[in-house]
């Protein structure tokens, strides 16, 4: 549910940018996701696929989907580690002044289309 | 055969809703009406929350509620009859959330004429409303003692966007183990700049000190600040 609601975000954003460029379709859209964006990339692709079906410029259009690795920093000893494996807790000195990096974006990267 | 170009976009899923968000943020500056967005999961006590405190405030105050759930109209009767103010449903469509957009058409839809303060009830959720800016002034969420202190731990993003945490049900806290202090470090640890009030929407416990944090709200939103 939660995915799909992310999905009718990125059609709505993606149609605007079709507009703005003229586009009359798109074959495919390439999204890169966090790996702690909380949108699940399998969950996502099922949400997408529905989704286009329905969808104009978008129709049918295929869904690439690339990760982006969840880094964390620890304030106090300057550490970038894992997130996915050591969630809030530096693994180098087991402090919990730590900050994310990178990890929970949703961004649409680029789209692929067909003139 | 087509041919294939490339469109290079590099653009954030939830730019379109910012800007949305931030343009509703401003207008209702302009019009000194207070939006609060309220929060939480499903069943913490936000329609009882509001109905306490909506009764306290309403003989200073004009104030407007849009509730919001995927189905039904429970919650905008509730309101209606124990407070007799403003009241609209939004229905979401399936939706786990509100995002600016569908905010900024139920607010157009309710009559601001001398509204002070419009309360949005979210959806019961502690994933996704935290995500989408609806354009709120500020966020708020309620935390209920039985669902446990480690919920800022669990659902960072939430603990993190919100400006005021309500911690609700004080009344049964002997009967879990619910531990404040350790809840109130995991809020700060998300969030430094989080207010935490302690309520009972039941016994009324708290409720004044809520009612009072929104008539600053509201004051300062109309101080032109």
């Amino acid at each position: 549910m939660h995915e799909l609601g992310v999905v009718f975000h990125c059609i709505k954003e993606i149609n605007q940018i079709a507009l703005e460029n003229k586009v009359k379709k798109i074959a495919s859209v390439t999204i890169e996701l966090g790996e702690v964006s909380t949108v699940i990339p399998d969950l996502f692709e099922d949400c997408w696929n529905w989704a286009v079906k329905k969808e104009d410029i978008l129709h049918n259009a295929k869904i690439v989907i690339e990760k982006i690795k969840a880094i964390t920093h620890c304030e106090q000893c300057g550490e970038n580690y894992d997130t996915v494996i050591n969630g809030k807790t530096c693994p180098k000195c087991g402090s919990l002044n730590t900050y994310l990096l990178t990890g929970n974006e949703i961004i649409i990267k680029q789209i692929e289309v067909k003139e | 055969m087509d041919n294939l170009r490339i469109i290079e976009v590099k653009r954030s899923v939830f730019e379109e809703n910012d800007k949305d968000a931030e343009r509703l943020r401003k207008e209702l500056k302009e019009r000194g009406i207070f939006l609060l967005n309220l929060m939480s999961s499903p069943g913490s006590g936000k329609t009882t929350t509001l109905i306490k405190t909506i009764n306290l405030l309403k003989d200073k105050l004009n104030i407007a509620v849009m509730e919001a759930d995927i189905d039904s109209d429970t919650d905008a009767k509730k309101i209606l009859e124990g407070t007799g103010v403003q009241t609209i449903q939004i229905h979401t469509g399936g939706m786990c959330h509100l995002d600016a957009d569908m905010t900024r058409q139920g607010i157009r839809s309710l009559d601001l004429e001398k509204v002070d303060l419009v309360i949005l009830e979210n959806v019961g959720n502690l994933v996704c409303p935290a995500e989408f800016d609806t354009g709120a002034s500020k966020n708020c969420m309620i935390l209920s003692v039985p669902e446990g202190d480690d919920k800022p731990l669990k659902y960072p993003l939430m603990f993190s966007i919100c400006d005021l945490v309500l911690i609700n049900k004080t009344d049964v806290a002997p009967y879990f183990d619910f531990d404040f202090d350790k809840c109130e470090q995991y809020i700060k640890m998300r969030n430094k700049n989080a207010k935490i009030l302690s309520i009972c929407a039941k016994t009324g416990e708290g409720i004044d000190e809520f009612a009072m944090w929104l008539k600053e709200q509201v004051d300062i939103q109309k101080g032109g600040k």
